[in-house]
Parts: structure tokens; C-alpha cells; sequence
């Protein structure tokens, strides 16, 4: 199981995001702190957190909150 | 997934323009119908259909090109404006700007392809990234910013050798080396940066590079002042840091994610299997033969969200041979920029049009 908590404590950590803000729903580019800079430090965080090797295809893939969830699921299984 | 040359560059010349025209005419009768002011240039010069089948062609090299400047002086783009998800810019000194419009899929489309191509000579891991550049330009709007962070998908633990006032970190380098100078990393950056802020460092310092794979592009016209040129770069490289798995590769914003990529032996530019190259004599328009040198159209399937399928480049090329190099198909130079065009900042110029040799 993915702790959803975890996955947005991390999210908000490496996007700078204030705790008003709704993790869930987020897309790639569908908000200013998620750009193509940030999504880097994402991927890093997210490897870091879950000790993981996320490959080219899944970092062009991750574009929202449930892409990432999805490839965690991926990993974690 | 592991990808390699023979999944990208694998067909022979006759194969790719048989797999290329349909696609190509089909590419053709779709941007007409959506974007009606590339109907009204191709109708302008000659290409009277339409939307419509009316015409045939009977070879890739005869369907109309764009010249890509048409992307300053118009908005051309094949999707609605609510579906438009970035729009991609190249800057020029005199200040006309392309703009590119990408929806959703071209910009996820675009992405996967450049991977795709990428991995053949990076492998299907994510590898330590020495980034040639400094983050003050990577959180720039530009041009360049843009190429450097389409590459950074490719690496990790992103390491940048200029510092945030675009000096030389020398010990940024050399502690990424420490940690990850032992086992395979990627370099990226543009050519003239790569040789003044990491060959000449380096080379003074005596570091190894033999582990890296450079992929670099950008021109050589500023270190053509320097009497450097590919084959120099090249055996500096290996000579001094043992570095020798070196790409140069060539594109630009206006076909984003189609990169015309140097093979392993360094002597040519190839073409991907979903792109190429036509040398057009520039007083006639006439395809060249191989080893007469002209003005370069590329050729892609990947735009479909903008007529760039066809294009018209303003810098001057050669194909040197056919079915006869490292990888099938036609194998090229970019010999630099058409005289007359505009010049553009160097800054932008090296990400814009990568390989385009107006820096």
C-alpha cells in the first residue's frame, strides 16, 4: 500500500507547496511551482523518500499526482 | 527498456522516404485543415489543394516546405487555443520570436521521442548529469534554459559547472567526478560552452573523463575563431581527458523532439527513422547530390499540433553519403548559417537551433 500522506509530504516538500494546497489534483505545469525545474527536484525527492530508480520513460510520464502514485504502486509491488 | 540504434536508426534510405511520404502527405492534408494560414501558404506558393487529395506526391522531396521563419511572422498551429499546453519560443536578436504550440500529446509525444532517440547512446538508467551551463540560465525563460532542461530528464544529481554568476566551479566538478567519475555519466551542454568550461578546465586540472558520454550541439562558428573544429574536438577530448563518446546533434525548437544525432565514429550527423534530411541547391531548390553542399529542409512526422513536418532551415548542410556510414540512411553536415539570415543571440541561438552554427 502507498501511504498518501507520505507521497504528499513529499510533494509539498519538493514543490514548495503551502498546506492549504490540494495535493491529489495536481498535474504537471497545471500549477507555476511545478515546472520542468521542479519536477527534477520531484523525482529526486521521490527516490530519496521511497529509495527508488525512477528511468526516463516514468520521469516524461509522472504528470500528476496520480501518475506518481501509480508508478510507486509499480516499484513497491 | 533498453533502446538502441537499430530501433531508432534503422532504416535504409528507399525504406524510410517509402514509410515517410504517406505519413508525411497525410501530415500535409491534416495542418491544412487546421490551420487555415498554412493552407493559405501553401496555396500562396503554388500548392493549390486544399484540404484536399487533389495533388500527388510521388516523393517526400517534393512536398512544400516552410520556411521556418514563417513561425515569427505567423501563428501557425494545428490545434485550438483551450487545448494549447505550452508554447515554445526561440528568441532572436532583432526580437522575432517562433512560437510553437504543443497541446497535451505533442508535448508528452515530443519528450518520448527525444528519449527514445537519446537512449541509444545513454542507455535505458537515468545517469549522474554534469550540466555545462549554470542554474541562473536553467531557471531562465529561454531558449537555452528550455534545451537544458529537456536533457535533464536524462540524468540525475544534476550537477552545474558555472556557478550562479556563470563562473567556472571548479570544485563542483571535480567533486562531481569524485562522486561518479568512475562509472558511466552524462554530459550535456552547447558546443562552445562545453569546450571553454569543461575541455580547458579539465585539461589543465588532468581530470578523467573517459567515463562520460558528451552530447553537445549548439555550432561551431565561435570555435571556428579558435581554428577548433569537430575533428579537433573530438581528439582533444579523447587525447587530454580520455573522454571519447562524444555526440553532437542537431535541432531545433520549430521540430522539437527530432534530433539528428552524430553516430559513435563522429564523422556524420544521422537521421532518426522518423525524420530526414533534404540539401536543396538554394538558387534553384533542386535536390543536391551528396557532397554538394545547400540549404537544409528537415523532414518529421512528429509535429502534429503545428505544420513543422516540412521545413525549410536557414543554415547550410551536406549530405556526405547514403546507406554508408555508422547507421542506415543519409548521413550529414551542418556546415553553418545562411549568410543573409538574421543573426541571433548566441545565448538563445545555442539552444534554439542546436547544430545551427550562428552563435
Amino acid at each position: 500500500m502507498i501511504d498518501d500522506e507520505r507521497l504528499r509530504r513529499v510533494f509539498r516538500s519538493a514543490l514548495n507547496l503551502g498546506d492549504e494546497v490540494e495535493v491529489d489534483v495536481l498535474e504537471y505545469r497545471g500549477i507555476d511551482k511545478w515546472d520542468s525545474l521542479a519536477h527534477m527536484a520531484l523525482v529526486a525527492a521521490l527516490e530519496d523518500e521511497f529509495d527508488i530508480m525512477i528511468d526516463i520513460d516514468d520521469v516524461i510520464d509522472m504528470s500528476s499526482f496520480g501518475k506518481a502514485r501509480e508508478l510507486l504502486e509499480k516499484h513497491l509491488v | 527498456m533498453t533502446v538502441t540504434a537499430q530501433d531508432v536508426f534503422a532504416l535504409a534510405q528507399q525504406d524510410k522516404e517509402e514509410r515517410l511520404l504517406p505519413q508525411l502527405v497525410r501530415l500535409t492534408r491534416h495542418h491544412r485543415a487546421a490551420c487555415p494560414a498554412y493552407d493559405r501558404i501553401l496555396k500562396a506558393i503554388g500548392h493549390a489543394d486544399g484540404g484536399g487529395d487533389g495533388r500527388e506526391y510521388a516523393a517526400v522531396a517534393e512536398l512544400p516546405w516552410l520556411p521556418v521563419r514563417m513561425f515569427k511572422d505567423h501563428v501557425l498551429k494545428s490545434v485550438p487555443d483551450d487545448a494549447v499546453f505550452r508554447v515554445l519560443t526561440s528568441s532572436g536578436t532583432t526580437g522575432a520570436i517562433s512560437r510553437i504550440h504543443l497541446d497535451r500529446e505533442a508535448a508528452a509525444t515530443q519528450a518520448r521521442m527525444l528519449a527514445r532517440t537519446m537512449r541509444t547512446v545513454l542507455g535505458p538508467r537515468r545517469l549522474p548529469m554534469l550540466i555545462v551551463d549554470s542554474r541562473t540560465t536553467t531557471r531562465s525563460s529561454s531558449a537555452r534554459a528550455a534545451g537544458v532542461l529537456g536533457m535533464a530528464n536524462f540524468g540525475r544529481d544534476h550537477t552545474w559547472i558555472l556557478d550562479e554568476d556563470d563562473r567556472p566551479d571548479l570544485s563542483a566538478l571535480k567533486g562531481f567526478l569524485a562522486r561518479h567519475g568512475d562509472a558511466p555519466f552524462l554530459i550535456f551542454g552547447f558546443t562552445f560552452m562545453v569546450w571553454r568550461y569543461l575541455y580547458e578546465p579539465a585539461r589543465a586540472a588532468g581530470l578523467d573523463l573517459s567515463r562520460g558520454v558528451l552530447v553537445h550541439s549548439g555550432g561551431w562558428k565561435k570555435l571556428a575563431a579558435q581554428a577548433v573544429d569537430n575533428a579537433d574536438f573530438r581528439s582533444c577530448f579523447a587525447e587530454h581527458t580520455g573522454l571519447t563518446r562524444i555526440h553532437n546533434f542537431y535541432g531545433m525548437v520549430e521540430q522539437i523532439g527530432t534530433v539528428f544525432l552524430e553516430g559513435p565514429s563522429g564523422d556524420s550527423l544521422y537521421c532518426p527513422d522518423i525524420a530526414d534530411v533534404i540539401v536543396r541547391d538554394p538558387t534553384t531548390w533542386a535536390e543536391t547530390e551528396p557532397g554538394v553542399p545547400g540549404l537544409l529542409e528537415v523532414v518529421s512526422t512528429l509535429p502534429r499540433s503545428y505544420p513543422g513536418h516540412v521545413l525549410l532551415t536557414e543554415d547550410l548542410g551536406v549530405v556526405h553519403g547514403i546507406d554508408d556510414g555508422d547507421w542506415p540512411g543519409k548521413r550529414f553536415s551542418v556546415l553553418g548559417r545562411l549568410p543573409r539570415a538574421e543573426a541571433r543571440g548566441c545565448s538563445d541561438t545555442f539552444a534554439a537551433r542546436p547544430g545551427g552554427a550562428a552563435a
